[in-house]
């Protein structure tokens, strides 16, 4: 510990940098946080201040800077001197947690229904069925980012295809959810080994940009070719999925009826919830045979080192199309159980800010970890539908409050510190899942720049 | 050709905002070779930054002179803008270097949408729009339709003109410029020949600022509206831009603003003004496939 002597100085450092911490964030903040623009009864834009705001946020910044100098640094400094190696969490999950999770997972449905009754159908719908669409959306946007190492900021495309697909599709030729599921899936990859070509060549910001390019041009399309898309208007009445041939309505022929049951707006929802599970659970286990394959490796070398690739004589290009291939294909299958979700698609639902949150999802989630991804995926869209849910905070912060708007701005802040912090997410399990079992020394040189 | 010669105007003008922002990606990317994807995001900031400035000295202190209270927006924007850039880069970037390839862009994208959620959160979802100021125009062509330059337009031309030209004389005769330009080539080896590499690279970030507040302020008087998405689409373009022009050569992102600017102007007048934004986006895959180093750039040489 340090004597009495040694920490005055300390303090006296602390105040200051708190000092000039809280100046500097007084000057971030003043203008925006500081003044509100509105606009007055004769339309005109004036200013309103919001002084207690401003001054809650420059204290609390303050504090916190101030906690952190005093209090967390040290005991950081503390601990890394006391022992050599920082301390990790376990990075593999107890051999109980996955029965546990599956069995969860699979009786969830039933336990909403127990417990919420006839109001399950939120429960089963907004938290079950969309999660594991959002998990699904992450496992693809996995492969092509985590495992391949290729940014893709225009992931959302391949969902929109998938819907899309369905869409017209299904009122074009009257086809069932079944013939178009793999339908959706097929045509997404196809589109992810046309759209993959052009950019085989880039490499890194170039790559991501090429393709948020991509997915930009094809939501344009879809809001601007009316006579196919219906524009920004959407698609609506679109097949649902049926029970070998049964649909899920109150008729003589519906799934109830012919069954001799009640008939139950929750059997849809409870169906659809199975099926998505089934995808997901099917999905699940190719991308953990994939990872084992020769493809899978090559993916994950191209990830650490592209050029070192191509001289042991992989072939770059069939790995990064295969990457984009079947990304792709998984975000087509989303986006066909997204329709059978929600029977409308409309190009709102597939903005940049959707490709922003799947990458959220997966960086969050570490990249390159199965696990990890979904588990934020649970965490990130099962944590803003709780929110919805809370009705004090409205009366807190007032009736437009829309945590839709605020988890978007802590999932950026968010994705700030994460990489910089635990650049290998909260579960790092973005080891090459192929490792020599004696590790060897190297130089630090080569290990900066890599990876 | 009336219609022409109007339209070739107003696609320099807005040419010339694209080619402001484009130089902060350009120099950005020079000097630590990341896309800097949160740039268009910071000139919605700068323009929100310049609302309020103008507000406050309209309405508040009642300014008589608007080209006084343009001025004075124009320096309190440049001011508050950069030390919002400067704080992006010690959260944002700073740790990140030495980390693996991705993270610094990845850490910008999250940038990105928290600047953009911020303002949404702060200010509110609404379009943002001012009275019209200086609405005086020149005509230059009369005929069937009268070929017409606003004040406003002139004025941008010349800020732009008179900041390109100290902007380059900065890095091509300076100090600092020669810093700038070691940082490039190798930052280890600048560092061991005493160049303050941290400082330069955040002085970098500081001028990037500066250019997208003024890029900000003057989209903000001449379309007298701003919006919290307003970042994206003209940050793509500017990037677009900077590629377009050669990233790291200033002429190049301001030439490369001015194409792209008169290029999306005419599309949308000849072609199609629903299709002007894919027009761009298009512009932006084919140039980087096929030209990457641009127009005025040097080819990349691959490093192992």
């Amino acid at each position: 510990m340090p004597d009495e002597a040694a920490a005055r100085p300390n303090l006296i450092r602390a105040l200051r940098e708190t000092a000039v911490t809280a100046l500097l964030a007084f000057g971030l903040f003043l203008p925006l946080i500081g003044f509100n623009t509105v606009q007055n009864i004769r339309n005109e834009l004036v200013l309103e201040t919001r002084w207690p705001l401003l001054l809650a946020i420059v204290a609390i910044l303050a504090g916190l800077r101030f906690l952190h100098l005093v209090v967390v640094a040290p005991l950081m400094a503390e601990r890394a001197r006391a022992s050599s190696r920082p301390a990790t969490l376990p990075t593999t999950l107890p051999s109980w947690a996955m029965p546990a999770v599956i069995g969860f997972v699979l009786i969830y449905p039933l336990l909403a229904m127990l417990i919420a009754g006839p109001g399950a159908g939120k429960w089963i719908d907004n938290f079950g069925i969309q999660i594991l669409i959002y998990v699904l959306l992450g496992w693809g946007l996995n492969i092509v980012v985590g495992l391949a190492g290729l940014l893709d900021l225009g992931y959302v495309a391949f969902y929109a295809i998938g819907a899309y697909t369905c869409a017209l599709l299904g009122k074009q030729f009257d086809l069932s959810f079944w013939m178009l599921l793999p339908l959706a899936g097929i045509l997404a990859a196809f589109w992810g080994v046309l759209l993959g070509f052009p950019v085989l060549r880039l490499r890194g910001d170039y790559l991501a940009v090429v393709t948020l390019a991509f997915g930009e041009i094809i939501r344009l399309v879809l809001i601007n070719w009316k006579d196919v898309t219906q524009g920004s208007a959407g698609i609506g009445g679109l097949p649902r999925p049926t029970f070998f041939g049964l649909p899920f309505n109150a008729s003589p022929d519906g799934f109830a009826a012919r069954l001799g049951l009640e008939f139950s707006p929750l059997h849809r929802p409870l169906f659809l919830y199975y099926v998505v599970l089934a995808v997901v659970v099917l999905t699940a286990i190719v991308i953990g045979r994939l990872r084992q394959l020769p493809v899978g490796r090559a993916w994950e070398a191209l990830r650490e080192d592209e050029i070192a690739c191509r001289s042991l004589g992989i072939n770059t290009t069939n790995a990064k199309l295969a990457a984009f291939a079947s990304g792709a294909f998984f975000g087509g299958l989303a986006g066909a159980l997204f329709t059978a979700r929600q029977g409308f698609i409309s190009p709102e639902s597939v903005n940049f800010s959707e490709s922003a949150l799947i990458l959220a999802i997966v960086v969050l989630g570490g990249m390159g970890s199965t696990v990890g991804v979904a588990i934020a995926a649970v965490v990130i869209i099962g944590g803003t539908e709780l929110l919805r849910e809370l009705g004090f905070l409205k009366q807190i912060f007032g009736a437009e409050f829309d945590p839709a708007q605020y988890r978007m701005l802590l999932f950026g802040f968010a994705m700030v510190l994460i990489i910089a912090w635990k650049p290998r997410g909260f579960i790092g399990m973005r080891e090459p899942t192929l490792v020599l079992k004696r590790r060897k020394a190297i130089d630090a040189e080569l290990r900066e720049e890599h990876g | 050709m009336e219609i022409f010669v109007q339209q070739l105007i107003n696609g320099i003008t807005l040419g010339s905002i694209y080619g402001l922002i484009a130089i902060g990606y350009t120099m950005v990317f020079g000097i630590i070779g990341m896309v800097n994807f949160a740039h268009g995001d910071v000139f919605m900031v700068s323009s929100f930054i310049g609302l309020v400035a103008l507000l406050l000295l309209t309405t508040w202190i009642g300014i008589g002179s608007v080209a006084l209270a343009l001025v004075i927006v124009l320096i309190v924007a440049m001011i508050l803008t950069s030390l919002v850039n400067w704080a992006i880069e010690r959260i944002a970037y700073r740790p990140l270097r030495g980390s693996f390839r991705l993270a610094p862009l990845i850490s910008a994208i999250g940038m990105s949408i928290f600047l953009s959620n911020f303002v949404q959160v702060a200010q509110g979802p609404r379009n943002k729009s001012i009275p019209p100021m200086f609405t005086d125009i020149i005509v230059v062509m009369k005929g069937n339709y009268d070929v017409t330059v606003s004040y406003k337009q002139i004025a941008i031309w010349v800020v732009t003109a008179v900041l390109l030209l100290a902007f380059w004389l900065l890095v091509s005769k300076t100090a600092l410029g020669r810093a700038q330009r070691a940082c490039e080539q190798d930052q280890k080896m600048a560092a061991l020949l005493g160049v303050d590499v941290d400082r330069t690279i955040s002085i970098t970030f500081v001028i990037a600022a500066a250019l997208a507040a003024v890029a900000g302020t003057l989209y903000l008087t001449i379309y007298g509206v701003v919006r919290f998405d307003d970042g994206f689409v003209p940050g793509v373009k500017a990037f677009t831009a900077a590629v377009l022009g050669g990233i790291g050569s200033l002429p190049g992102a301001v030439l490369g603003g001015l194409l792209i600017g008169v290029i999306e102007t005419l599309w949308a007048e000849y072609v199609s003004s629903a299709y002007k934004d894919v027009a761009a986006f298009s512009i932006l895959a084919i140039v980087m496939i096929f030209l990457p180093q641009g127009i005025l750039g040097r080819p990349d040489v691959e490093k192992v």
